[in-house]
């Protein structure tokens, strides 16, 4: 059975009236899976069905999401808590945020069935703070689920109790790490806990914890609708299902492209119009700035957990920010670099002193004032720096760094003499969107 | 470190500086400080809420502010100012009454982002972290904002301001300037900083079905499936076991 290129499904409601509303989200069979998991499942069942489904988890570690739920210790007396993450702040990634703008009552009921599967009676909605409209969203869908019994006590009419908290963050990237993120939901500073004890064992209050990214959680109802051999109709052997990818940069039409797993960035390009006119592929992230830039020698990668990982990066939040031949890496590398340093937590001490000490040396060879040895000596801090934190931030920055050099190592050298915005113009990679020239969705559609 | 005339770790420590200005807390927003604890397991969960609703009175976290939400979950001031001085919405200088933030992040940088922030200095009159002598504006340079598809974002009061160009954001100023109503691409109307801290603190300010579902880029793929036909797969028939509905 062939499936086509994008296959809209947690998508295919963002172009509806009024989309995030119950009474829109239940018209086009919303609850009906939550429903199905309460009165027709058990725990075990919907994790089955998770697993067998071979969901991994979307917010960039793609660990297998059912699994993640077996893990929950049911003989720990404690309470179980389910935490969402929607603090997607990685750089290129922006599909959690129109996702939960648009159809928010697909995460709740995510929720309901993933609870339900642990057995949670009590569950977050982590966003970040920077997103209001979103929080509203949420809010909204939350209060509208109280409102008709399907959260709260006895939820659908039956003996099941449910509670969701929508809260905020305050800004903080690295709340985005499951520890940090829970330290944060405990009213403390976000820093990133020593594991073990992993969240399932200990987690929020110390209590076996589940912490899903946002797209994972919404993408359980139509895995519960369906079955798992639907949602294995999409994607590889290895990486089933579909997912959102998020093109954006240098393109004719960025924006989010719902397709089964494994599609190429080839393929992509295609669909979001290529590079603007005149202009060529430099290189591009494939799952947000802590993945190890690719460039042209790859477009004909699948975009799936291996496909990625065999070329050397990560699949990531599938956030595909693409430059083109204007673009200055030492430029680019130099303003990811300090934006792990600004987000660094301070706690362990490769990662804050790392960043520092890397952006003063980055910002020499922008400015053309690098010295001889300066490469090396970015090298040589990453190597000291990898792999030595609680947590992987300071791996994204050696990733970001490390394979910039790799591809581009003569525009690093070329910062002992001269500016980057010498060598490229800072002006010639501005592209407004209102200066774009305008191509329709027909013109897509016939090329 | 001679030589290379790298700069102090310190540099930017004046950003944490205490507020002294008195708050204006009364007792009703206690009482919603405590409601805000209710809804937690554990009160201190608390705290990031309670002290968006600080900044929703008072513009910035006071000191006297820091000293209430001590006290009511039991913890110290120190414990609080740790939480304040942490996360970068918390702010130790007044915010105005619109908040302003430009995405400098690397895509967002190059597409323009960086003229964007130059320009936003020159038109307001003021640098990152400061605010306008009126109260009116407040700038600040943002970290990725999630939206790189609408690339250069501005955000207004964490509104999105998707695909910025130097004309939409200078007539973004002059209608703010005017008090006409401004309203966010994919959100709702602006209202200010002050009210978009209370919805983040909990207490929703009525306008969630205000903008559309979703615009733009957000639609960019889904445009291209309903033109081509393209469809998620149809369910896999398996035997019928009972006949169900259909």
């Amino acid at each position: 059975m062939s499936v086509d290129t994008l296959t809209p499904n947690l998508s295919d409601n963002w172009d509806q009236f009024e989309s995030w509303k119950l009474a829109n989200y239940e018209a086009r069979g919303g609850y009906k899976a939550a429903r199905k998991a309460l009165f027709e499942m058990t725990s075990a069942e919907i994790i089955d069905v998770v697993k067998e489904s071979g969901l991994r988890g979307r917010g960039g570690a793609g660990f297998p999401t059912g699994m993640k739920w077996s893990f929950i210790p049911q003989d720990n007396p404690k309470p179980k808590y389910l935490v969402v993450n929607c603090d997607e702040s990685e750089p290129g990634t922006c599909k959690d945020v129109p996702m939960l703008m648009a159809t928010p009552h697909t995460l709740v009921e995510g929720i309901i069935i993933a609870c339900k599967a642990v057995n949670s009676h009590q569950a977050f909605i982590y966003v970040r703070g920077e997103v209001l409209h979103v929080i509203r969203r949420l809010q909204k869908a939350v209060a509208d689920a109280y409102q008709a019994g399907y959260l709260g006590k006895g939820i659908f009419g039956s003996d099941y109790d449910l509670d969701i908290v929508v809260h905020s963050g305050a800004g903080a990237y690295i709340c985005g790490e499951e520890t940090a993120l829970l330290d944060s939901l405990e009213g403390r500073r976000g820093q990133p806990r020593l594991r073990p004890p992993f969240p399932a064992v200990a987690g929020l209050y110390a209590s076996p914890t589940v912490v899903n990214n946002a797209e994972s959680i919404s993408s359980v109802p139509a895995i519960i609708n369906n079955g798992a051999a639907w949602y294995k109709l999409m994607g590889t052997e290895k990486s089933s299902g579909a997912t959102i990818y998020s093109v954006s940069g240098h393109v004719m039409r960025p924006g989010q492209y719902e397709a089964p797993l494994g599609i190429t960035y080839r393929e992509l390009l295609d669909l979001a119009g290529g590079i603007r006119p005149g202009h060529r592929l430099k290189f591009f992230t494939p799952g947000g700035s802590s993945t190890p830039i690719l460039t042209d020698q790859h477009l004909d990668v699948a975009l799936d957990y291996e496909g990625v990982a065999a070329a050397g990066s990560i699949l990531g939040t599938k956030a595909l920010q693409t430059y083109d031949e204007t673009v200055s890496v030492v430029r680019t590398t130099l303003r990811y670099t300090e934006f792990y340093k600004h987000e660094s937590c301070g706690k362990c001490t490769p990662c804050r002193e790392g960043s520092w000490w890397l952006v003063q040396t980055l910002r020499n060879l922008e400015a053309g004032k690098g010295r001889e040895g300066d490469v090396d000596k970015l090298l040589d801090v990453c190597d000291n720096v990898s792999m030595k934190s609680f947590c992987t931030l300071a791996d994204g920055f050696v990733a970001c760094i490390t394979s910039a050099i790799k591809h581009f190592r003569e525009e690093f050298e070329a910062g002992y003499h001269t500016p980057a915005w010498e060598l490229f113009p800072y002006e010639k990679s501005v592209y407004f969107p209102d200066h774009r020239e305008k191509i329709t969705v027909s013109e897509v559609a016939d090329q | 470190m001679s030589g290379h005339g790298f700069a102090s770790h310190y540099d930017d420590a004046q950003a944490i500086d205490s507020i002294r200005k008195p708050t204006a807390i009364t007792e009703t927003t206690i009482a919603e400080m405590r409601e805000i604890m209710a809804r937690y397991p554990e009160p201190r969960s608390a705290l990031l809420p309670m002290l968006h609703l600080a900044q929703s009175i008072d513009g910035c976290v006071t000191d006297g502010a820091v000293k209430i939400c001590a006290d009511l979950l039991g913890i110290s001031e120190a414990q609080v100012n740790g939480v304040a001085t942490f996360y970068t919405m918390y702010k130790r200088r007044e915010a105005g009454e619109h908040h302003i933030g430009v995405c400098t992040t690397s895509l967002c940088a190059v597409m323009g982002g960086d003229a964007l922030i130059d320009q936003m200095k020159e038109k307001l009159g003021i640098d990152e972290g400061e605010t306008t002598a009126d109260g009116k504006f407040s700038l600040e340079r943002l970290e990725c904002n999630a939206a790189c598809d609408f690339a250069p974002v501005m955000m207004v009061n964490w509104e999105f301001m998707d695909q910025m160009t130097p004309e939409k954001a200078d007539k973004l100023i002059d209608a703010l300037v005017a008090g006409q109503e401004v309203r966010a691409t994919r959100g709702a109307t602006i209202t200010s900083f002050k009210q978009a801290e209370r919805v983040l603190a909990g207490f929703p300010d009525g306008r969630a079905d205000e903008g559309p579902s979703a615009a733009g880029a957000s639609l960019a793929g889904l445009e291209i499936a309903r033109q081509r036909g393209w469809k998620a797969p149809e369910v896999p028939q398996t035997p019928a076991i009972e006949g169900e509905e259909q």
